[in-house]
């Protein structure tokens, strides 16, 4: 991930000079993950360098956020919120249409690799629920009807 | 229409959100007026006289926690614009940076320059895409016009901001935890004293407020702070908006002046219950908030000392209407799931308690609850109430105290029933 080095060095320039290391860290694990897919071992001890910090704080940190993985997933990540809003607006019924449809219940990959299925928590979205995320953008108002006609579109 | 507007007063234009527009209805003069002939304490008088309470949950008033800041101590501050909303039902902040993203960078800059900072941050949650967007571009905008970096429109005030995603946790948006993030640790809330006005971002002062709060300050600024206290009621001033979702006809965000009613505001700005049920219950600000049963929240008026007298709280304005018919044993159900899933895990009371809320819960779901398992709840749930770090374990006590309170009856019948009172499902079947 060297190639990325001139973006994270041009990230320094509106940033205070105190405390530079450690803010840049997600920044780093964001833009690494996107271009991976996941943090690989290798990226972390790259970022241990670069931003000269124990390899074990690094772990420690990407370990808690739900947003950052240690390993790849399918091609299209179905990020669909089961918390209250949603719930009463019927994602349940989207995740039983999903399972029927893909064979798969949250946290689970097609095994041809297309889908993984998480179920989040609340998105900020609940207005036009129930809310999914396709990777990194928003499908609301979801239907049974919408769900299948977005399924698709993704190959 | 639910009173005076601040935050809302445009048109919603495909192009809003842009500077051109935002400075063709008076934006950045402000700024440009205050930078040449207000001191950084004027600045700091007007938000405590505006007497504007932090619209994240917590209420505090922001003038108070400015004040404890002093611009002239020599070394560096910090503020933070808290955009990591994530408590269940809350998606205003997320209306302010699609549609208000200057009003609130304006905003950020008056109050950088009352609390003498010259760095800030906008952390926004790492999901958050069209605000992401929204808010990168205004930041572009304003650097491109002259409104940050070095000696800004002249004057001797220097200022950068930098937007900085959050990474899928509901806790960073406490703001203890969300500095640790911001410095790439955990996202563990840090014990006060001291607070963060004292020592926060790397030690140094430190003001978080949320985005709907400094969204604020440029109308206060340009209009004083006596005028903003005009609006709404004396305990609570100004408006505030309100993310309104579940089963109701129109959900959505709206700006409402502090003590309009909210049966008028739900029958006759937001359609009433979607499909025309009667309401069951309504939780008025985010899932934390304690719910409430129709016949007390319909003689309430939207503001803190309303909400407050009847053990609630108007929170961060994310209300969700619920409709008859709805099993309220699942909603508990889906709430703890959430606080379980979300504790950070340094305390013991919330890491285990918040787990074995969770799993009494479940237990009632799958028929396998005794009568027991009531107190046992409950017992929990008061015990988590003030023996954490943050207020995580509080919210999952509140929320669970709040139901069993009004909904009690629906509990005990699935327990000695092996079903739910209701049909045991959440969504509303009708068309709406």
């Amino acid at each position: 991930m060297k190639h990325l080095i001139p973006e994270f060095e041009a990230l320094k320039q509106r940033l205070p000079l105190e405390g530079l290391n450690g803010v840049l860290l997600l920044p780093c694990l964001h833009r690494i993950q996107q271009e991976r897919g996941y943090i690989h071992d290798e990226d972390i001890a790259f970022l241990a360098d670069y931003l000269a910090m124990p390899a074990i704080q690094i772990i420690e940190a990407l370990s808690f956020y739900t947003m950052l993985r240690r390993a790849p997933i399918g091609r299209w990540h179905l990020q669909l919120c089961h918390n209250l809003p949603c719930a009463l607006c019927g994602s349940d019924n989207l995740f039983d249409y999903l399972h029927e449809r893909l064979g798969i219940r949250p946290g689970e990959t097609t095994p041809d690799g297309r889908f993984t299925l998480s179920a989040v928590e609340c998105l900020g979205c609940c207005g036009t629920a129930p809310v999914m995320m396709i990777n990194e953008t928003y499908h609301e108002q979801l239907t049974l009807e919408s769900l299948e006609a977005l399924l698709k579109e993704l190959n | 229409m639910p009173g005076r507007k601040i935050l809302t007063d445009f048109p919603l234009t495909p192009t809003a959100h842009h500077l051109d527009d935002y400075r063709a209805r008076g934006g950045y003069e402000t700024l440009a007026k205050a930078l040449h002939s207000l001191r950084p304490e004027d600045i700091i008088q007007e938000v405590v006289d505006a007497g504007i309470q932090g619209r994240g949950g917590a209420a505090f008033p922001a003038g108070r926690k400015w004040q404890v800041v002093n611009p002239h101590d020599g070394q560096p501050h910090y503020l933070v614009a808290n955009a990591d909303e994530g408590e269940p039902g809350t998606f205003k902040d997320r209306w302010v940076l699609e549609y208000a993203p200057h009003q609130l960078l304006e905003s950020m800059l008056l109050c950088a320059y009352g609390l003498g900072v010259r760095h800030c941050f906008i952390y926004i949650r790492g999901e958050y895409d069209r605000p992401l967007q929204r808010i990168q571009t205004a930041v572009e905008e304003a650097y491109a016009a002259g409104y940050f970096g070095e000696q800004i429109l002249g004057s001797t005030f220097s200022c950068d901001v930098v937007i900085f995603r959050g990474a899928g946790s509901y806790v960073c948006g406490e703001a203890s935890a969300l500095l640790n993030s911001l410095e790439g640790k955990r996202g563990y809330p840090r014990n006060r004293p001291p607070r963060l006005t004292v020592q926060g971002l790397w030690q140094r002062p430190t003001v978080v407020n949320n985005t709907e709060t400094l969204a604020n300050i440029a109308w206060i600024i340009r209009h004083g702070g006596a005028a903003y206290r005009a609006i709404g009621t004396e305990k609570s001033p100004g408006t505030r908006l309100i993310s309104i979702s579940g089963h109701v006809a129109k959900p959505g965000v709206y700006e409402v002046e502090m003590g309009y009613p909210f049966k008028t505001f739900l029958e006759q700005d937001c359609g009433g219950v979607a499909g025309g049920r009667a309401l069951k219950a309504v939780i008025p600000g985010g899932t934390s908030s304690p719910i409430l049963p129709p016949d007390i929240i319909e003689g309430l008026s939207l503001d803190h000392e309303s909400f407050w007298d009847v053990d609630s709280g108007l929170g961060s304005g994310g209300m969700i209407i619920i409709a008859e018919g709805t099993c309220m044993v699942r909603a508990l159900a889906v709430m703890l799931r959430f606080y379980h899933h979300e504790s950070c895990g340094q305390c013991t009371p919330c890491r285990e308690g918040v787990g074995w809320m969770h799993r009494i819960i479940q237990r009632i779901l799958h028929g396998q609850g005794t009568n027991e398992d009531l107190e046992r709840l409950e017992y929990i749930a008061k015990f988590n109430t003030g023996t954490t770090i943050c207020g995580l374990g509080d919210a999952a006590g509140a929320a669970t105290i709040g139901i069993l309170k009004h909904f009690r009856h629906e509990f005990d019948h699935f327990i000695s029933h092996k079903r739910s009172l209701c049909d045991g499902r959440l969504e509303l079947r009708c068309a709406s």
